[in-house]
């Protein structure tokens, strides 16, 4: 069955001519067909018919790309001229790209085949994909429950096999909590690794472009096509891309993994949490990893440091949003769009941008050399995704304060640029996935990636699907 | 009646287009006079979802010739900064500009009515334009792109210019010199040069004037389009704000526009307090940082300095200062002149000669050469002149050949001495002077 194949094996599959890649995606839309109604993962998509076209062509294709015939979903915050693109959001509904995201293009350039754009909290604001315009998505795993945000709907697309991979994006853990919530693997690369240009931007000195899939082995395929530098985007690394699918298999013996003890105090946690931090470390043991106890105290400033520059960013980033040029006005911002946006305004307003704007940035500089320091003293940091499993719908956006909580892991690493990848490490007796995440020094997603796969062959929970009712 | 003494406190600012091939932040060409309204664009300069600025090079390289030229410190850390306010001809509702580190600060300019000290220079995009129009009845507004994001240099001096004298001075002087650079036409008409004025007036001399003892407010004049609408709203403000200060009131801190033709200027906002634009440094574009031989490499690039070119002319060759003034309008005539002004020399032409058949003949740089102009002039300087003698031998053969004409003259048709005049000039073959002529014929024929 497909579906139980990853990107590795459908390729090797494709290679050898014992599937099409109109078969794979006739496959694929037969799941979409069943599924995609109930779920909401994609604002707009590609008709069976224009994708099985394009699948046709591409198996009269010789020479063939390094995604060739891969179908793929991008969150609707990234450009293309063949689709609409809304950033969640009513303000863009509608809205025809001129322009190709330059991640998008990379990835056509080899072969793979767009098939929708995912849903998403509007702008990039949520950790729930609940703060949308369009429809919520649902968690496959627990249909009463959310699938994470802001990438929920790529997430929820790749585990439920509507598509093989997702580009989604990583602002302060847009990537790494839906893959949480979803049992899938999402990274969040190091900044400046992947292009921004053509990625609609929600805070600029934090978004980073990356890969969900369904193991670190077809993250790795994907990163290395995404990867490398962008002349359009002044921010983009000059850094070589390195060929991350060869250092899949390398022994870990030696390296060390940090785990701040501190972190897992908390009264809000989950004691799924603390589980299935305990059980991966075991694992890593096995693999000769040694586990060292580290001290980070910065990390608590960190929600006030994102929440501060995040918005700032932001309230200046949306200023384009006037209706002049395209798409609607201003006055359909959802709240929490408007809420974030005032606050940022203020953040960087006369009187006010000193005691706020340039002190978290101060922090941020403290936190920057934190992470340097610490990554001195192990290779890698092992900490929780989120504090809880997937909430229920309504939950989270019906309560600002603890929509922001659900951030506190995931909100220290794009400040101070280091990658991070989220993998599935548990499910609750209720049967829903937890994820932990690996974060490195910059420019380790070799490393990241290595450790991770090493995880994945010799523990099934990346395999795990959810039980979906056809509709 | 007490009359007082006030003194204008001038400071100006000027906006310069830069001649660059690409607009500041994307590849769009960044000359757009004349163009079809919005036929040179693309996603970055119309600020559309997930484009990006990338810095144009040659435009900071440039920005920092001119901040050296005028002496600034350049600075070796710099940034740009998104400078926030919503209008329909800036597209991502901020203009990327420099705030706090700009490329270059605190230098002069040396003009005719004194030195200027400059605040600082810096480099920012330019937004799109706006026409007013009526279309089938309707009054619209319609806004074109083309301008949007071509790169501007923004140049500040110090509130120490004291007269419209000297701010027609000043901004004459910074406009040769842009030009000189080449990084500019600087051409008031085609808006690649703007004005603006701020004015206050100080109750008393200018030797009284600190820096601590400025006047309270300041008016800031717009849409001066010409050095003569800035002299004019200059004079006109001095005599507006002077009126309200006798009567004891304080000018109103606000922004004016320059109104051609009521000749007055007008009050363009009510009350304004200082806007909040949320200056932050801009994320997607990394500081900038320069070396000691970054700066020398594109400092040692300045061509020709307007005054380097005067003070050659004038003291080297001794060219008068009316002519200079004019052959240094442009860098090309400067040059053109001083290449003539040197070969000139080698031939032992008069130095002021020259000059004054480059500005009488207006000489045109394009079509000639300086060889040919030279040989022009010796021409017609070393051409020999026919002895008295010979025109008398000359004149004499006239008159013995037409002796109708002189009949005619003899019997008071006087004109007729022209015809004669004539026919002398052509039997010298132009060797002969006409005015000596004249006479010489004038005491033949009688």
């Amino acid at each position: 069955m497909t579906d139980d194949l990853s990107i590795v094996d459908i390729r090797k599959r494709l290679n050898l001519g014992e599937t099409s890649v109109v078969e794979v995606v006739s496959r694929l839309y037969d799941r979409i067909d069943a599924h995609e109604p109930k779920l909401s993962t994609m604002v707009s998509s590609h008709s069976r018919d224009v994708v099985l076209e394009k699948a046709a062509q591409l198996d009269r294709k010789k020479t063939k790309g390094a995604l060739f015939g891969i179908p793929f979903t991008l969150k609707e915050s990234y450009l293309t001229k063949d689709l609409p693109t809304t950033a969640g959001s009513k303000v863009l509904e509608g809205f025809m790209s001129p322009y190709n995201a330059t991640v998008y293009q990379k990835l056509i350039d080899q072969d793979a085949i767009l098939i929708g754009k995912t849903s998403m909290d509007a702008w990039g604001h949520g950790a729930s994909s609940e703060n949308t315009d369009y429809k919520v998505v649902l968690n496959p795993h627990d249909v009463t429950r959310s699938a994470g945000g802001s990438s929920g709907g790529a997430a929820a697309g790749v585990t439920a096999g509507l598509s093989m991979f997702a580009v989604g994006e990583d602002t302060g853990g847009s990537i790494r909590n839906p893959a949480s919530w979803n049992g899938v693997t999402g990274l969040k690369v190091t900044y400046g690794r992947v292009s921004r240009y053509g990625c609609i931007a929600y805070a600029s000195s934090f978004d980073t472009v990356g890969p969900i899939a369904r193991s670190a082995a077809d993250c790795a395929l994907v990163l290395e096509t995404m990867a490398g530098h962008d002349s359009k985007d002044a921010t983009c690394a000059t850094h070589e891309v390195e060929p991350y699918s060869d250092g899949l298999s390398q022994s870990l013996k030696g390296k060390t993994i940090g785990v701040i003890p501190s972190l897992l105090d908390s009264e809000s946690l989950d004691p799924s949490v603390s589980i299935a931090m305990n059980d991966a470390l075991e694992v890593f043991d096995d693999m000769g990893v040694r586990v060292k106890e580290v001290d980070f105290d910065l990390l608590k400033y960190g929600l006030a440091l994102y929440y501060l520059i995040a918005p700032s960013e932001t309230s200046s980033n949306l200023g384009r949003y006037d209706g002049v040029r395209f798409g609607l006005d201003r006055s359909y911002f959802s709240q929490e769009s408007m809420r974030r946006i005032l606050i940022g305004t203020f953040a960087l307003s006369a009187g006010y941008y000193d005691a706020y704007y340039r002190q978290a940035q101060k922090v941020r500089t403290l936190l920057i050399d934190a992470y340097k320091k610490t990554l001195d003293e192990c290779d890698v940091l092992l900490m929780p995704v989120t504090p809880t499993p997937a909430p229920k719908i309504g939950d989270l956006i019906n309560d600002p304060m603890t929509n922001m909580l659900a951030d506190y892991f995931t909100v220290t690493q794009n400040p101070a640029g280091v990658p991070s990848l989220a993998f599935p490490a548990k499910y609750t007796t209720s049967g829903l996935p937890m994820g932990l995440q690996l974060t490195g020094r910059l420019f380790s997603e070799g490393l990241l990636l290595n450790m991770v796969h090493q995880f994945q062959q010799v523990t099934e929970y990346h395999k795990v699907r959810p039980v979906m009712a056809d509709n | 009646m007490i009359i007082m003494t006030y003194t204008p406190i001038i400071g100006i600012e000027v906006h310069v287009e830069l001649g660059t091939k690409s607009k500041m932040f994307c590849g769009c060409p960044a000359d757009h006079f004349g163009k079809e309204p919005n036929t040179q664009t693309c996603p970055v300069c119309l600020g559309l979802p997930g484009a990006l600025p990338v810095p144009n090079k040659k435009a900071i390289e440039w920005t920092i010739m001119i901040g050296s030229a005028l002496n600034c410190r350049i600075n070796k850390q710099s940034k740009f900064d998104r400078k926030h306010y919503f209008y329909p001809d800036l597209p991502k509702g901020y203009q990327i500009s420099q705030y706090d580190q700009p490329l270059c600060e605190a230098g002069f300019l040396k003009t005719s009515e004194g030195r200027v000290e400059i605040e600082r220079v810096h480099l920012e995009e330019d937004t799109g334009s706006l026409k007013h129009k009526s279309i089938e009845g309707r009054q619209v507004t319609l806004v074109d792109f083309n301008r949007s994001s071509v790169p501007l240099v923004e140049i500040v001096t110090k509130p120490v210019i004291f007269s419209s004298k000297a701010a027609l001075a000043y901004t004459k002087e910074l406009g040769r010199l842009v030009r000189f650079l080449g990084v500019s036409d600087a051409d008031m008409e085609k808006g690649s040069m703007r004005l603006e004025a701020n004015i206050s007036l100080f109750p008393g001399e200018v030797d009284e004037i600190r820096m601590d003892n400025l006047p309270e407010y300041k008016v800031e004049i717009k849409n001066l389009n010409s050095f003569k609408f800035l002299g004019l709203a200059i004079e006109y403000e001095v005599g507006r704000q002077a009126q309200l200060l006798d009567k004891g009131i304080v000018p109103d801190q606000e922004t004016r526009g320059w109104n051609e033709g009521s000749a007055k200027t007008v009050s363009q906002r009510s009350k304004e307090e200082a806007k909040d634009y949320r200056y932050f440094p801009d994320p997607d574009i990394p500081p900038l940082e320069f070396s000691d031989k970054d700066i020398e490499a594109i400092t040692g690039q300045i061509p020709l300095l307007p005054w380097q070119a005067r003070a050659r002319l004038m003291d080297d060759y001794g060219v008068r200062e009316d002519y200079t003034d004019i052959l240094c309008a442009e860098p090309e005539r400067a040059k053109f002149a001083l290449e003539l002004m040197e070969k000139g020399q080698q031939n032992q032409i008069e130095a002021n000669v020259l000059a004054a058949h480059m500005v009488n003949k207006k000489v045109d740089i394009i079509q000639a050469t300086v060889d040919e102009v030279l040989d022009q002039i010796m021409k017609h300087s070393s051409k020999p002149m026919a002895s008295t003698e010979q025109l008398e031998v000359w004149c004499r053969q006239v008159i013995e050949e037409n002796p109708d004409l002189v009949a005619k003259y003899k019997s008071g048709k006087v004109s007729v001495i022209g015809a004669l005049i004539g026919q002398v000039m052509k039997v010298s073959k132009g060797e002969a002077d006409a005015v000596k002529v004249q006479t010489l014929v004038n005491k033949l024929l009688t």
